[in-house]
């Protein structure tokens, strides 16, 4: 068996800020020097097996002071999330339960219950780089989930497909993928067995009832079994379909472009003979050279607001975060609908301007008085300055032009002008701390 | 839960998992046998058309410069009136016996046990068919015989995912593969290269249907407060550093990168170039609403009121028409704003002296299960209602309603007695007046009915 193609080339400090940017949310100041001390596989394996968790930074508060309340404040729950991008030394494992949410992708506006959402979120987290089949069957049996795909009013009498359709078709095999609109329906009464009761604090004792559970055989992928709900999950995940849509569709969360035949085959006999684990997959994914050699991956809203935050060790000090990723087109734990959110089109004219805000709010503490701040009336000073503002982020070439260009323009515009010549280099400092957060080696990475 | 709402703005595209789209080369699907949407990779620009004041995406025809866009609208807009088509997108799978229930039908009540209506209208042409309750707006039209009704529209062998059907509609074939739409490949036939109002998305992006090969098409969206501030910039530097926005969009080598860059571009074009919406006034009252499509329609009947070239529109409607659970509940505010918005719009039309320029049709993926499905919803079926609305429609209903009793396929979902290829057909014949064959695969095969008068 030919293996995964790893990654030979040169493991330094811009391949591991990379590799901290697709397994996570990009490094803390020196972090990235760390890690690229481990090199690649010693890198990767922090990353997979990072041991119990620990939070680095101030505690999260609201604008007032307050602790958030992630259960009971609209807003609290994002924030809270948010948090744990930035403060964990587990980046890895939340950025696990970033793909969980956008493939299991479960939205609040069908749930009505922050507290449910985070209940999900945290089986995300706990089994995210686990086996994909017990992982499946707990997103079955879950109750945000049960509620928002129908599994809870799926029962014997009245048989909902709602939840069995969408497990073959966006969760385990991919549309026209080896099934039929028969098997929908037989899993659908498979699925059977769910409920709940509506109490005063809404949906509550969600279980599994087998008097609710049609319990007669059942006809899928040609195969007759009475088969319950269990069953269903297995039947999926050993379907001959799904290896392939698993290893294509987790891969694309890390590289944006597809994985050639050959990589394509190893992850998937990786991923079987390992039994359905994902943490091995993850480990091949993130040592492949794709990773290191090809395309930059654009960051989605979140992962480029906790990166702006982790870089100048900021912690959540406000609730503006919430809406401001709603701008950039990321609200957690409101994806757009059962199939997530669009990862091709994070970046548009609308969404690039709630990046601008993004910034905007990052920087806006840290802004310099253009009446008192003395700086040098040199663009080459400044744009030094204001990259080691932001901990010497990768710049290109081009970026840097730009940069260089705009200050020195700037600049020229004080010439002749006394109180300009004074005023302007710290407003020209203020802005190009902005461009360099929206330029777009900070946009993909 | 109470209203199934997670396929609330279902969109296929959606759906992708990938980092960028670079311009003109598409993308692979990620999920497997799942088609992509038409138009994707079409290389996009913004860009104002003077005489609009508004924002505008352009989609192709990317030889061309910004000016011949806005000479090519003036001069378009100088020509002789062309026929308007609105397409009304009902999204996530309208259940066709509810919008018009079979009440007339003797299986209907024992399919329906907790969703069956009772009573109301019913149509003139088949009394076993009523109104939906909201429909008062298209009732209306309907016996002023602007209204053709079409009570079981859609295809053979029909697909039940709402992604791969809603593409088999956009592109006017059952070709998970085709990424031009129908009305994109009609514009590519007849269309000028620098008019991209032609076809015109009026939504957030690009409307699938009007994807195009080469011709400009764009999508507008009533453009808000596109204002960049930061903190303790201002005066020259601040314009200085807005113009810097635009020297990002410096060429990278690394494609994601440049697809980056490619937005600040972009951005920097829109923000140099928009300009406050003109306000317009509306010669009729459309109802009130936090949702855009009144206003929508009121801004395009204020379009065409001005004189500008139109040809293809394309909105969504509102209302969760997925209606898995409550059924009842669900339905009825989207479809209410929905009639009573297209009233309006015909009114509309009419005041300004338009309606016999302008034809609207109504559409969803697929209709809904015949038998409910015991949470008092109905899961995905297959063929479905669908109307077109217009001073110019015979107002003469397309085919006929097959029936519970014969007409259900063996998986229980009511089969279709006019193909949508069809009635694309028909309207490519009829309506814009050229030779259906060149843009719908196959369209000798289809038989098409007479929807103008």
């Amino acid at each position: 068996m030919v293996g995964v193609a790893v990654w030979k080339g040169k493991f330094g400090v811009v391949q591991a800020e990379r590799l901290l940017w697709r397994a996570g949310f990009g490094p803390r100041p020196g972090e990235a020097q760390a890690l690229a001390k481990l090199g690649l596989h010693g890198a990767v394996h922090s990353l997979t097996n990072p041991g119990a968790e620990r939070f680095v930074g101030p505690a999260p508060h609201d604008e007032k002071g307050f602790p958030l309340a992630p259960y009971d404040a609209w807003g609290h729950d994002h924030l809270w999330w948010l948090d744990r991008m930035i403060r964990t030394s587990r980046p890895l494992v939340e950025r696990m339960a970033l793909i969980w949410h956008d493939w299991f992708a479960t939205s609040n506006d069908g749930v009505g219950s922050q507290r449910l959402m985070l209940k999900q979120n945290d089986l995300f987290r706990q089994k995210g780089l686990g086996s994909f089949h017990d992982l499946l069957v707990d997103v079955t049996a879950d109750p945000a989930m049960l509620l928002w795909l129908n599994g809870g009013d799926n029962s014997k009498d009245s048989p909902n497909e709602n939840y069995g359709r969408e497990m073959m078709e966006l969760f385990t095999l991919g549309h026209g993928s080896g099934y039929t609109e028969s098997d929908v329906r037989e899993q659908a009464r498979a699925l059977t067995g769910f409920r709940y009761d509506w109490t005063d604090d809404g949906p509550a004792n969600f279980r599994y009832d087998a008097s609710y559970h049609d319990k007669g055989v059942k006809t899928i992928f040609g195969v007759n079994g009475r088969f319950t709900w269990r069953d269903s999950c297995q039947l999926c995940v050993s379907h001959p379909a799904h290896a392939k849509f698993f290893v294509e569709k987790l891969w694309s969360y890390f590289v944006p472009v597809p994985p050639d035949n050959a990589t394509q085959r190893a992850l998937r006999k990786l991923y079987v003979s390992s039994g359905y684990g994902i943490r091995p997959v993850v480990e091949a994914i993130l040592r492949h050279p794709a990773i290191f050699d090809g395309p930059r991956l654009v960051k989605p809203p979140v992962v480029y607001t906790a990166g702006l935050l982790r870089r100048i060790r900021r912690g959540i000090d406000t609730s503006d975060w919430v809406w401001l990723d709603a701008m950039a087109g990321q609200q957690l734990f409101y994806p757009p609908n059962v199939g997530g959110w669009d990862d091709t089109r994070w970046l548009d004219t609308a969404t690039w301007r709630g990046r601008w805000w993004i910034a905007q709010a990052a920087l806006d503490p840290y802004a310099l008085d253009p009446e008192k701040a003395g700086k040098p009336d040199n663009a080459k000073k400044l744009v030094a300055s204001a990259l080691g503002f932001w901990h010497e982020p990768p710049l290109e070439r081009p970026t840097r032009h730009a940069l260089q260009t705009f200050a020195h323009r700037a600049l020229g515009d004080a010439a002749g002008t006394d109180w300009k010549k004074q005023q302007y280099p710290p407003m020209v400092a203020n802005a190009l701390r902005h461009l360099i957060a929206v330029s777009p080696e900070l946009q993909a990475a | 839960m109470s209203d199934c709402v997670h396929c609330d703005g279902l969109s296929r595209s959606r759906l992708l998992h990938k980092a960028f789209a670079e311009a003109g080369r598409g993308l692979p699907a990620i999920e497997p046998g799942m088609p992509l949407p038409a138009g994707t990779g079409l290389t996009r620009r913004r860009f104002v058309i003077g005489g609009l004041g508004a924002a505008l995406a352009v989609y192709g025809g990317s030889q061309l410069g910004l000016r011949a866009f806005e000479e090519g609208i003036a001069a378009a807009a100088t020509g002789p009136t062309a026929p308007v088509f609105v397409s009304v997108f009902l999204e996530g799978g309208a259940d066709g016996l509810s919008v018009l229930s079979p009440q007339g039908d003797s299986l209907y009540a024992s399919l329906r046990p907790t969703l069956a209506f009772s009573g109301g209208t019913a149509l003139t042409e088949d009394d076993r068919l009523f109104w939906h309750p909201a429909l008062g707006g298209l009732q209306q039209l309907y016996s002023e015989q602007k209204v053709t009704v079409l009570p079981a529209v859609g295809y053979t062998h029909p697909d039940q995912s709402h992604f791969t059907s809603r593409h088999y509609w956009e592109v006017g074939a059952t070709d998970a593969s085709l990424n031009t739409g129908w009305l994109g490949r009609y514009l590519d036939k007849t269309g000028k290269k620098n008019n991209p109002l032609q076809g015109l998305s009026l939504d957030d992006t690009l409307a699938p249907a009007l994807a195009t090969a080469s011709a400009p098409v764009a999508s507008i969206s009533t453009p808000d407060d596109y204002s960049f501030y930061s903190n303790r910039v201002w005066g020259e530097v601040e314009q200085r550093m807005l113009e810097g926005i635009g020297l990002l969009g410096n060429e990278h080598a690394d494609a994601g990168l440049r697809a980056a860059g490619k937005v600040s571009t972009q951005v920097d074009r829109l923000r140099r170039q928009l300009l406050p919406f003109q306000s317009y006034s509306s010669p009729v009252q459309y109802p009130a609403s936090d949702d855009a499509f009144p206003s929508r329609l009121a801004g395009l009947a204020a379009m065409l009121g001005a004189g500008l070239p139109l040809h293809c529109v394309s909105l969504t409607a509102p209302g969760s028409y997925d209606t898995h659970t409550d059924e009842l509940s669900a339905l009825s505010d989207g479809l209410q704003l929905t009639s009573d918005s297209l009233l309006a719009f015909q009114r509309d039309l009419e005041a300004r002296g338009l309606a016999d320029r302008v034809l609207v049709h109504v559409w969803s993926e697929f209709g809904r299960r015949a038998q409910e499905n015991g949470d008092s919803g109905t899961d995905h079926g297959a063929a479905g209602t669908g109307f077109l609305i217009g001073s110019r429609v015979t107002g003469t209903m397309v085919s006929e309603f097959p029936g519970l009793k014969t007409g259900l396929d063996p998986d229980g979902n009511l089969v279709e007695t006019a193909d949508f290829r069809g009635v694309y057909a028909a309207l490519l014949e009829q309506w814009f007046g050229v030779d259906a064959a060149t843009v719908i695969p196959n369209a000798s095969s289809f038989t098409r009915p007479t929807l103008i008068a």
